[in-house]
């Protein structure tokens, strides 16, 4: 007979207690001080219902560093555990639950929104846009995250969470070895998120190959735009394998299938192939926009052009389609046999010499340049030493007869945290700096924002050079304990010290919003170019108006409001109040809110196996999407005298 | 163990191992010649260049291409994949023969249990749990198959790892050069009781193995088709084992019960050792 589960609370732990009681205790706080406000309106009205890719992206930035939050609470649960041998503070069963939501946070739930929140906030404003392609797409897709995430996330409170790492290989996550309602959890997240990340691809394809201000060419695109685009384009072709390792998986455990179990002509290792051809792209796809910031980074702080625009071009459309050719790597000691091996070993390494170009690049654009220190040129200068050594163990594993020996071992562990941290990290916190005066109209603050670098900075090599060690010594991943006299012992405690000097720091990153917050008329961006930088998004006040552009600039050159400036003709850019016409901007709407809840109920069904409730989710999805299709009005008029109004207020006009 | 020999993967004990760590230093001194460089790029780079009113260095906004930089840092990394890619395809291809040619090989079956490691011996007849004996410089044929979730069977001093996956045999080339105790542990993730899977490999000369199987043999219990089954069915870590005997093509129907009767390579690779 097939498993049926029923959802229970987790129980038994003083931790997951505690942690049910915060839960509840938080979810209690909100909604009171929203009651006690009178701020549920405005909640629905501006934020629950929104479609304006400004709000859209905000709305994704929260939400990743609240999961940056929880992800990192497990990775220090995690790191106390495993700061002596032999500690029982975590027993084997939850330590493996933690890494298991740790890694899949870390990556579905903190890095892709992180990039999506760069792409809302950035792209429409550089290319001189009014919005995205399809805004009331890019609202499902938000949501379509949000719950995919609140998914998982009550895994830990009803019914369990998934333990099988976040790659939940076959036959492991098949019934046979891991029934219960965890896995499905872990399937069901994943798809509910992917569907929302291949809407997010598709949009802002079409946003930059159709919606650019008329002048700009591809040519003269800002480089963050490319590095969307390319993104884009790996996650339109990486997700479908995603989609269809984790629906045979379903598949298999809630109606018995033979995909991947042992028995019954399955195998296991396509269920490796397939996560992997999704797993791979799916890296490139979270280290592309990191790229793509230090590409505008590092021309606005050195007061000067960025180096080599068609190499950067080339290497960002390289490193897409490579990125495609490299899956293997994740398991040359699956018996691939020697001629697979070699050809994904030299691929993996080929990918590099794009890659190190681009380092090249940057360091040689602040090269004869003039060059400035504030928060997000100091978070992309410190990713080059971090992630070049990430990148350089990245190609001592592509050598596949090395790789054997490091393979799940704390060296691997350390190397795709470097590249993760010291890449996307840095790179999306060098992002969130850079524009956050352009989302909400003020700096933040300069000194506690140092002092969190540094803490993060330092704390980060601490935590992880310990660990390459520990995997030359011979300690592999995923166990919640180890002996004493391995040598490993005071190498773990290191770590741990150094991740607690990394929870620090992401202390002090909240500090430092929330006191920027408090003194925001100090730190008030008044010109809307506070860093005096180099593409569209600045000619435009801080934060910028709802419709983003009075008039569309018309674009001659790469670089346009760089060269304005230079040539001291800044009111050029300025609407002049005949121009300004009615503006068709797109209607908010609750549906793409409710398409989500329904999406979360077929969630849930599956997770437990009720069908009843599976069914009536579908029945929502579909219901919401035939009251779209028959909607006639899409969008409203603003009308030219109110945009008058708002640039005379804003002081444009 | 003090010390510098606790890093296993640099102290190898066997040719496999030392193949492996060759390729691992190669590639250590090839990035390097990057990895150093950008450093000091960048430390000089961020200080001469940094925007003080009385910096003199030279400061030209519009610079921005350079074809002998970009044959340097395009060309030097191509050279350096070129060189590591040569060693690289050279040793994957090295690494599937036996490391001795001279020496005729001893075959040892393994089973990834939950939670414990089966090895059985068809050319001696005996099994043991959780320890592997091996006679040293002789080349080790491990025939590696589970009975449990993916897992993968590792002893960094004498070589990398090898998946271990139910319905199929996979085949791992190991030999150890000197007598010695060698840590081994799984390597990948099985369950709950995965962090206990580590094993040992026993390296005596040819002379004290022949003598151990013998002692084996004779006051070892059997391993009898109900303690075989048994050791399979009970979800726990377990002790070192011996056993004088095990139950006839055991590790064989092992194989094909785990769907292995679908794989014509897995079952070429069992039927040739009989």
């Amino acid at each position: 007979m097939l498993p049926h589960y029923w959802p229970t609370l987790v129980t038994g732990d003083p931790l997951i207690y505690g942690a049910d009681a915060s839960i509840g205790l938080v979810s209690i706080a909100i909604v009171f001080v929203l009651t006690y406000y009178k701020k549920w309106g405005w909640l629905w009205r501006e934020w629950l219902t929104t479609v304006d890719h400004k709000k859209i992206g905000i709305l994704y930035l929260i939400a990743a560093l609240l999961m940056l939050f929880r992800g990192g609470v497990d990775a220090l649960l995690m790191r106390t555990q495993l700061s002596r041998p032999n500690l029982h503070f975590l027993a084997a069963d939850h330590y493996d639950q933690i890494f298991t939501t740790h890694g899949t946070i870390m990556i579905l739930f903190v890095a892709m929104p992180l990039i999506f929140a760069m792409f809302n906030i950035v792209v429409p404003l550089q290319i001189g846009a009014r919005d995205v392609a399809y805004p009331y797409l890019n609202a499902i897709s938000f949501w379509m995250f949000f719950f995919g995430a609140l998914l998982l996330n009550i895994s830990f409170v009803i019914g369990g969470s998934p333990d099988a790492g976040w790659v939940s290989y076959a036959p492991l996550t098949e019934n046979q070895f891991d029934h219960g309602p965890g896995e499905n959890f872990y399937i069901m997240a994943l798809q509910i998120t992917g569907i929302g990340s291949m809407a997010t691809g598709i949009n802002f394809i079409i946003t930059i190959l159709r919606m650019r201000a008329p002048g700009m060419t591809l040519m003269r695109m800002p480089l963050f735009t490319w590095s969307a685009l390319s993104a884009s384009i790996v996650v339109i072709y990486a997700f479908p394998a995603l989609t269809v390792a984790l629906g045979l998986l379903l598949i298999d455990r809630v109606a018995g299938a033979h995909f991947f179990s042992m028995d019954h002509g399955g195998n296991p290792m396509m269920y490796a192939n397939l996560f992997w051809i999704w797993g791979h792209p799916e890296v490139y796809i979270v280290i592309l926009p990191a790229f793509g910031v230090l590409n505008e980074v590092f021309p606005a702080f050195s007061g000067k052009r960025i180096f080599g625009y068609s190499t950067m071009v080339a290497s960002f459309m390289a490193i897409t389609i490579v990125s495609f050719l490299l899956w293997a790597h994740h398991f040359f000691t699956m018996g691939a046999g020697p001629g697979v091996n070699a050809f994904f070993a030299l691929a993996s390494m080929a990918i590099g010499i794009p890659t190190g170009v681009k380092v090249f690049n940057w360091m040689f654009t602040m090269y004869r340049g003039r060059v400035r220190m504030p928060m997000p040129m100091r978070w992309a200068v410190g990713f080059i030493p971090n992630f070049v050594v990430g990148g350089a163990t990245g190609v001592m594993l592509a050598a596949a007869p090395g790789d054997y020996q490091y393979h799940n071992s704390y060296f691997l562990i350390a190397h795709f945290h470097q590249v993760l941290i010291g890449g996307t990290i840095y790179g999306m916190f060098a992002g969130m700096y850079f524009w956050w005066p352009k989302m909400f109209g003020f700096l933040l603050e300069e000194r506690i924002g140092r002092l969190a670098f540094w803490l993060w900075n330092v704390g980060f090599y601490v935590t992880f050079f310990p660990q390459y060690l520990l995997g030359l010594m011979g300690m592999t991943r995923r166990i919640y304990t180890y002996p004493a006299g391995m040598g490993w012992s005071s190498l773990n405690l290191l770590s741990t010290v150094g991740a607690v000097t990394m929870g620090l720091g992401f202390l002090f990153i909240v500090w430092n919003i929330l006191y920027s917050v408090m003194h925001r008329s100090e730190l008030r961006d008044v010109t809307g170019d506070p860093w005096n930088a180099r593409s569209l998004e600045w000619s435009l006040p801080s934060p910028a108006p709802h419709y983003n552009f009075a008039v569309i600039p018309t674009i001659t050159r790469r670089d346009e409001w760089w060269e304005i400036k230079k040539y001291g003709r800044t009111e050029d850019f300025r609407p002049q109040p005949g121009e300004i016409q009615d503006i068709h901007m797109p209607n908010n709407s609750g549906r793409p809110f409710l398409f989500s809840v329904s999406f979360f109920v077929v969630g849930l069904g599956f997770v437990f196996e009720w069908y009843a409730v599976v069914i009536l989710g579908f029945a929502g999805v579909l219901a919401i999407m035939l009251h779209r299709s028959q909607e006639v009005d899409v969008g409203h008029q603003i009308p030219a005298d109110e945009i008058r109004h708002e640039e005379i207020a804003l002081g444009r006009l | 163990m003090n010390g510098n020999q606790q890093f296993l993967v640099l102290n190898p004990a066997g040719p496999v191992a030392r193949i492996e760590l060759h390729l691992i230093v190669v590639s250590i001194i090839l990035v390097l010649i990057i990895v150093i460089p950008v450093m000091v790029l960048l430390a000089y780079i961020t200080r001469r260049y940094r925007d003080h009113p009385d910096n003199t260095a030279p400061y030209m906004p519009e610079w921005s291409e350079s074809k002998v930089l970009e044959i340097i840092w395009w060309g030097i990394p191509v050279a350096i994949v070129g060189i590591l890619g040569v060693y690289t395809v050279y040793d994957t291809f090295a690494l599937v023969r036996p490391p001795m040619k001279s020496a005729s090989p001893l075959t040892v079956q393994v089973t990834s249990l939950n939670w414990k490691w089966l090895f059985q011996y068809p050319g001696q007849g005996i099994a043991t749990v959780n320890e592997v004996d091996i006679p040293a410089n002789r080349p080790v044929q491990f025939v590696i198959t589970a009975n449990s979730p993916m897992n993968g069977f590792w002893v960094p001093q004498l070589g990398g790892q090898e998946y271990a996956m139910p319905g199929m045999a996979m085949q791992l080339w190991l030999e150890a050069d000197k007598p010695g105790i060698f840590y081994g542990h799984g390597g990948n993730f099985t369950g709950r009781g995965y962090a206990k899977m580590a094993f040992h490999v026993v390296s005596r000369p040819q002379r004290d193995f022949d003598r151990w199987v013998k002692l084996v043999k004779r006051s070892s219990p059997a391993l009898t088709q109900s303690g075989y089954a048994q050791l399979v069915s009970t979800q726990s870590n377990t002790p070192t084992l011996l056993f004088s005997s095990y139950p006839a093509g055991s590790f064989e129907r092992t194989i094909r019960h785990q769907g292995g009767m679908y794989m014509q390579r897995d079952l070429s690779i069992i039927n040739a050792d009989r």
